[in-house]
């Protein structure tokens, strides 16, 4: 894919939309991967392959490939269909038209019947920023994380996503991928520290606090986490990958450690990362105080992202303040 | 040795009668299920019962106690609510003991309104919430396809379902993809909850309808099993198939009882003890 002649090089189109995401490629080149390697791995979009670039799939795999059409709740049911036969469907669209629109059809014909199909909510939180109220997905975690025997993971970037996906090929239920827009700066190289679904990857440990934080929030947590370091406050920081199963011992292990425990998420702060960390703190009653940063009760403005997670201190510097402001 | 002569005629019209039986054993076990559980859905189980009885009886490729078979043929229950009637017949298939019926719907036991895969052997796919299963039996049709297997998907609609538009999502898809293995049944029985469906939400023409999405359509008599087993059975024959297949089978809501013919509140209900008995005769004399 390259820019056609003519236009400057700064330009782009539709189809060089993939290059700006180079994240994305982990999603279609693991898959196809996948494949080669024997698995039963079948790839699916509703008229998005280009924005989360299973275009590169369907060169690899024609026949492995389903294009579904903007029929979300179809794909979906289609998806779990295929399942009974055997086969292992990934299915990838906008999180907010997943998690969302097709909300009834994850529950009722892929988690209730525990059928191995990947649900990949891609452009999550607000990372279509200026696309408006309808493309923002900052419920998605509350709402797939209360779908009985539904798994919800959030990769922290591409490398941690490859490994997911990798983790998924004999989980037994049905997965939901909360991952971004493919632009996420890389946490993990090669090494993410042993992925393993369900447990929680331990950065460092903090006797003052510790900041939980999930998919694309662990990144300037970490720079957060560095900044409070250095100005003498001990600072843990746990990615927590897997919003559910949630690893309830590593939470129970940072509440024991640290007074104050700070979740951080690209997300609403209701029935997210925040609520389900401060489910297991209440229930182990270790007397930390859990601090939830994200959006609250409202609906985001319209901004680019950059600007968006600026205002929200959704930003490595929004983090440090709502951890002082935390830390009292 | 005496040779017995085969006669083609003679076996398709015991077929017929087999079929019809097995339609009338369906509607009287859906008689004695609701009453065990004193509420349920009789009228819409009557008007399908022709159409579940030539399915199971004289169409589908299925093996007796092999529920799992990879390479039979699927059904899928749009209308799930009408399972009572369905139970029997897997039942009778031998995909489980007869007798488990006999907790219909009881707490924890695995028969409730609605057919539900995880729990019950036979059920291809579970239903309730309308509108989805024509996209699960598109699923199924090309994941059957892709293994190599040459399974068809039945998928009986209800006309009232035709309102939701996930049936035309799936519509629109199962012809693109030329799903050519599937086939859905619509039970015109021209009523839904509140209603006859032209005063709910009107969906004729019908088969212009799916012409237009692409599919090949066929009308049929619902209850008159020889055409329904011919129309289904040529249906399967044409191999050169290479659109998704529906038919519009009319059917009565309430079929086989007088005074649920007449009234569309029979969707749901329950029959005192007395009402049973008549309904029961009813069903027996074949009125």
């Amino acid at each position: 894919m390259s820019i056609a002649p003519g236009l400057q090089p700064e330009s782009w189109h539709l189809l060089t939309l993939l290059d700006r995401a180079p994240g994305l490629h982990a999603l279609a080149d693991t898959l196809a991967d996948l494949v080669d390697e024997g698995h039963p791995i079948l790839a699916g979009t509703a008229d998005l392959k280009y924005s989360n670039g299973l275009v590169r799939f369907q060169e690899r795999h024609p026949d492995h490939y389903v294009q579904f059409g903007i029929s979300e709740q179809h794909m979906v049911s289609t998806a779990a269909g295929l399942a009974t036969t055997g086969w292992q469907p990934h299915v990838a669209t906008f999180a907010s038209f997943l998690a969302l629109l097709a909300c009834e059809q994850i529950r009722t014909d892929v988690a209730y019947t525990q059928l191995p199909v990947r649900l990949i909510g891609h452009h999550a939180g607000i990372t279509l920023g200026y696309y408006g109220t309808s493309h923002h997905a900052t419920e998605d975690l509350a709402i797939t994380r209360s779908i009985a025997g539904l798994t919800v993971i959030a990769p922290a970037d591409a490398a941690q996503l490859r490994s997911a996906l990798r983790a998924a090929t004999d989980w037994p239920g049905p997965i939901y991928f909360r991952i971004g827009r493919g632009q996420d700066p890389d946490v993990y190289d090669r090494d993410d520290r042993g992925f393993t679904i369900g447990r929680a990857i331990e950065h460092s440990v903090g006797s003052d606090l510790t900041i939980i934080a999930t998919g694309s929030m662990v990144h300037p947590a970490l720079s957060a986490a560095a900044t409070l370091q250095a100005e003498g406050i001990s600072t843990g920081v746990l990615d927590m990958h897997t919003v559910k199963p949630l690893d309830a011992d590593a939470v129970s292990r940072a509440a024991a450690r640290s007074g104050v425990i700070l979740t951080v998420e690209e997300h609403s702060v209701l029935g997210g990362l925040g609520g389900a960390v401060a489910e297991v703190v209440a229930g182990h009653g270790h007397g930390a105080r859990v601090v939830r940063h994200g959006l609250r009760d409202e609906y985001a403005l319209i901004g680019p992202p950059s600007h968006l997670y600026r205002h929200y201190g959704l930003d490595a510097d929004g983090i440090v303040r709502a951890a002082r402001t935390a830390l009292g | 040795m005496t040779v017995v002569k085969h006669d083609p005629q003679r076996d398709l019209a015991d077929l017929i009668d087999t079929i019809s039986e097995r339609a009338l054993f369906a509607r009287l076990e859906t008689v004695r299920l609701i009453s065990i559980a004193k509420t349920g859905h009789y009228a819409s189980g009557f008007s399908c019962a022709e159409i579940l009885a030539t399915l199971y009886y004289g169409v589908m490729r299925l093996r007796r106690g092999e529920p799992d078979w990879p390479e039979r043929d699927r059904f899928l229950f749009g209308k799930g609510h009408a399972a009572a009637t369905l139970y029997p017949l897997l039942a009778d298939w031998g995909f489980f003991d007869p007798r488990e019926l006999d907790e219909y719907t009881r707490l924890g036991n695995a028969f409730g309104d609605h057919p539900d895969m995880t729990r019950i052997p036979g059920i291809d796919f579970s239903s309730g919430s309308l509108g989805h299963a024509l996209s699960t039996g598109t699923g199924i049709a090309l994941g059957t396809r892709m293994r190599g297997y040459d399974s068809n998907v039945f998928v009986l609609l209800g006309d009232g379902e035709l309102h939701e538009g996930q049936i035309w999502e799936a519509a629109l898809g199962a012809a693109h993809h030329q799903v050519s293995n599937l086939i859905a049944i619509v039970d015109r029985n021209d009523h839904s909850l509140d209603g006859r469906i032209d005063t709910v939400t009107g969906i004729e023409p019908l088969e212009d309808k799916w012409r237009a999405f692409g599919w090949q359509a066929h009308r049929v008599d619902g209850h008159d099993v020889a055409a329904l087993l011919a129309l289904l059975r040529s249906v399967v024959a044409d191999t050169a198939r290479t659109s998704p297949v529906v038919i519009i089978a009319d059917t009565v809501k309430g079929k086989g009882i007088s005074y649920m013919e007449a009234e569309f509140g029979w969707h749901l209900g329950w029959l005192a003890e007395q009402d049973e008995r008549n309904a029961i005769e009813e069903l027996r004399r074949g009125r």
